[in-house]
């Protein structure tokens, strides 16, 4: 090397290089900073012993102690689970009817059908559960049921899914279309009666005519409906697919029906119970109506 | 800093010295800083253990901060998290503390109270205790690494380390049960978070109190430099009466040329008390702190060869010129009381009544009001309308209470909850919340079909002898849109 040298002003040695008259101080990293990067050096040095870090052709090293991010996201998950557990046990046995009695079993049944509504029900029923008018998904929050608004008819609905082929036949009813039945005259005498059902419009004659021929034996005589079929209640305020009389007319003559999946087989029966908890909680649950005489509305809890 | 030492670069800002080995001394300062390091060290390592009865329902460790339940109780006042601004009050009070105390006495925190200070009087007293006094210190500092000197160090330093743990241990005590903390830290049962910080406390401890020590305060601690912008020629400072004590001379010198000589017999004592290693005869500076062992060391010298004390003094600059001038010396409380000093400690005082008052008229009952947005109303097959409320009971007392909830306004409405049924509904209803928590509850408010959009309140009122009340105002969201 050059000629090194001492700066006198700074007490600096310089590198040794000189361009032009201008010299370059050789000042000393300080040494904290060094000791901190040797520390940093040490560091990687067991890191890369003891964790997975360089990356070979099929995959990388594996490090002594084993740890994977996948292995610990599948810790992590059995200890939420595990966490879970007991809860879960509970609401298995206890029956769905039951679980109004236990206070804060039902809290946390509704809280875990709350994050599982969100998962697997949502995209249809919409976020806060309030459906949609013009697709046709009912809204969950109100207190007019197709299929029964009690815990157990929400259950069994959830768990046999709505108009599924092979599903059982208790949530089958379809409403046949009219099309080329009635005249213009008649189709608006008839909207016009079913409306008069809930007191919108004036009665008449023709449409009560004809709704009594074509309509009572599914929807009953004063369009109170019938939940053995899922035929809609005509006489309150709450339309599925719109409450104009062109609402009306449309679905006289091509009906649209709903379908849902049948979830005993996506879901386990904890879940299906813990969202009938959170759809009955959503604010138009009904008391369960003692039903003696419909054994198959029970659904098997085992797992 | 030796602008010709080679090896110190011009524009260094450390200057590299070596250990301060301060001399024993005895004297009033030297009295008030053991009492001073006493208090603050009982306080510091008592406080934890005193217990204060706050019934089943809460803990009885007198102060408490308990992160995990997110309270902090002091003696009789218990705060949660939203009450966060009486700690934010209490951090400037104590800023505008230090201002009080800086305007009335200078830098007497630096000097008594800084756990800086206390610490690192501590760890001075342990080397005086196990190397000697200053002259062995430094003998044993300048001598070589024999058995005997690594055995001493080797004792000195687990004292170091035994005094940082229990700084360590004692700082944890803070934020849970004491004795059960105890308890556990020995069984290897306790939170991860409690050995770290009693790792991290005794290493900070031990390095800043056992050897940065005044280094901390000239180099590291802002204080001294805030204080620099609050001093003035009024503040009461340590200072060397340069008039008096100027040109120094032995006592046989001045004995030779009477007359020739001031007081200052530069015997160096005062230097080598000095716990930062400074020589207060330089005039005010930032190393000093203000602890006035220097004053003991001059008064007793001064008293030894009989002239009168005071040579280095509590005064203010202004003081010293009038005295210097001629003028008697006025005592150091004259100092005391000025104007700003009044200023601060009326600030101070009226933010401590107002945090009082605050204390003591709040509400240990509340409640707050979630409305639902999604959806923001629903229509009911009886065309009545229903909206959600998520409420929030908050009971603060240390027992459980009952408490109603009711709606105002609204005419013709009621309510249930997501584990009643509408059957159920009611203007108001009864919940019980648990002792020192919150209850969510979700509500469900239907009203008759012509209901327009408006106003109410849900107001709940607390069903014991305190009968807390607190209303909040929201809105009830109908189909027609329009507001009255």
């Amino acid at each position: 090397m050059a000629n090194k040298r001492v700066d006198q002003p700074t007490g600096t040695e310089t590198v040794g290089h000189e361009w032009d008259g201008i010299e370059e101080l050789d000042t000393p990293m300080p040494r904290w900073w060094l000791w901190t990067f040797y520390l940093t050096i040490a560091w990687a040095l067991v890191y890369v012993v003891l964790y997975p870090a360089w990356p070979l052709i099929d995959q990388g090293t594996e490090g002594v102690l084993g740890w994977t991010s996948r292995g610990q996201l599948a810790k992590d998950m059995t200890l939420a689970d595990q966490a879970k557990r007991s809860v879960g046990e509970a609401i298995a046995a206890t029956d769905i009817e039951k679980l109004p009695g236990k206070p804060e079993l039902m809290r946390q049944a509704i809280a875990g059908g709350r994050a599982a509504f969100r998962v697997h029900c949502s995209q249809c029923h919409g976020s806060g559960a309030a459906g949609s008018q013009t697709l046709g998904y009912p809204n969950l929050n109100d207190d007019d049921w197709l299929w029964g608004g009690d815990l157990t008819s929400i259950e069994y609905t959830i768990a046999n899914g709505v108009r599924q082929p092979e599903g059982d036949d208790r949530r089958q009813g379809e409403m046949p279309p009219f099309e080329g039945v009635f005249d213009t005259a008649q189709l608006t005498a008839l909207a016009e009666h079913v409306l008069s059902l809930s007191g919108k419009a004036k009665p008449n004659r023709v449409g009560a005519q004809i709704f009594a021929d074509n309509c009572t034996s599914c929807h009953g005589s004063n369009g109170e409906g019938d939940r053995a079929q899922g035929a809609p209640r005509l006489n309150d305020a709450i339309w599925l697919y719109g409450g104009t009389r062109e609402d009306i007319a449309r679905q006289v003559l091509r009906p649209r029906v709903g379908r849902m999946p049948a979830w005993q087989d996506k879901l386990d029966p904890v879940t299906i119970k813990m969202l009938a908890a959170y759809v009955h909680s959503l604010g138009g649950g009904e008391t369960a109506v003692a039903r003696g005489a419909d054994p198959a509305a029970k659904v098997d809890e085992q797992p | 800093m030796n602008s010709l030492d080679p090896q110190t670069p011009l524009n260094a800002l450390y200057e590299a010295k070596g250990t301060v080995h301060n001399r024993r001394i005895d004297g009033p300062f030297r009295r008030f800083k053991w009492a001073m390091m006493i208090v603050t060290l009982a306080i510091y390592y008592v406080t934890p253990w005193i217990r204060w009865d706050r019934g089943p329902y809460a803990p009885d460790q007198a102060v408490l901060v308990d992160l995990v339940h997110r309270r902090f109780y002091m003696f009789g006042i218990e705060i949660w998290p939203h009450e966060f601004y009486f700690v934010a009050g209490l951090l400037i009070m104590a800023g505008i503390g230090l201002f009080l105390v800086t305007s009335a006495v200078g830098r007497a925190w630096c000097g008594y109270a800084c756990p800086q200070t206390v610490w690192t009087d501590l760890f001075q007293h342990v080397d005086r205790f196990v190397d000697g006094d200053r002259f062995a210190r430094q003998k044993l500092d300048a001598a070589p690494w024999t058995w005997s000197k690594v055995a001493r160090r080797a004792f000195k330093w687990s004292i170091y380390l035994f005094i940082g743990f229990w700084t360590g241990g004692a700082w944890i005590m803070y934020f849970a049960d004491a004795p059960t903390l105890v308890h556990d830290f020995w069984r290897g049962e306790a939170a991860p978070a409690a050995y770290i910080t009693v790792a991290v406390l005794t290493l900070t401890t031990v390095t800043l109190g056992g050897f940065m020590r005044e280094q901390v305060c000239i180099y590291m601690c802002p204080w001294p430099r805030i204080q620099t912008a609050m001093m003035d020629e009024k503040s009461l400072l340590v200072t060397y009466k340069d008039w008096r004590g100027e040109p120094r001379g032995s006592v046989k010198k001045a004995e030779k040329h009477p007359g020739m000589f001031g007081d200052c017999i530069d015997c160096t004592m005062c230097v080598q008390v000095c716990p930062t290693g400074i020589d207060i005869r330089e005039g005010p500076q930032i190393g000093c702190i203000t602890c006035a062992l220097c004053i003991d060391a001059c008064d007793r010298v001064m008293a030894e060869v009989g002239r009168p004390r005071g040579l280095i003094d509590y005064a203010t600059l202004e003081d010293c010129e009038a005295e210097a001038a001629g003028a008697p010396p006025r005592p150091a409380w004259k100092a005391l009381l000025r104007p700003r000093t009044i200023a601060y400690l009326l600030i101070w005082s009226s933010i401590g009544l107002a945090m009082l008052f605050a204390l003591g008229a709040r509400s240990h009952a509340g409640l707050s009001v979630a409305p639902d947005r999604n959806p923001p109303f629903m229509l009911l097959s009886d065309g009545s309308v229903r909206n959600a409320y998520t409420l929030r009971l908050r009971n603060m007392a240390t027992r459980p209470r009952r408490m109603s909830v009711s709606l105002e306004g609204l005419p013709g409405a009621a309510m249930w909850t997501d584990l009643t049924e509408r059957a159920d509904a009611a203007r108001s209803l009864a919940v019980t919340v648990p002792a020192d928590s919150t209850r969510s509850v979700r509500a469900y408010v239907v009203a008759p079909a012509a209901t327009p959009q408006s106003e109410f309140s849900f107001a709940v009122t607390t069903l014991d002898a305190a009968r807390e009340s607190q209303r909040v105002v929201t809105n009830f969201e109908t189909p027609t849109g329009e507001r009255p």
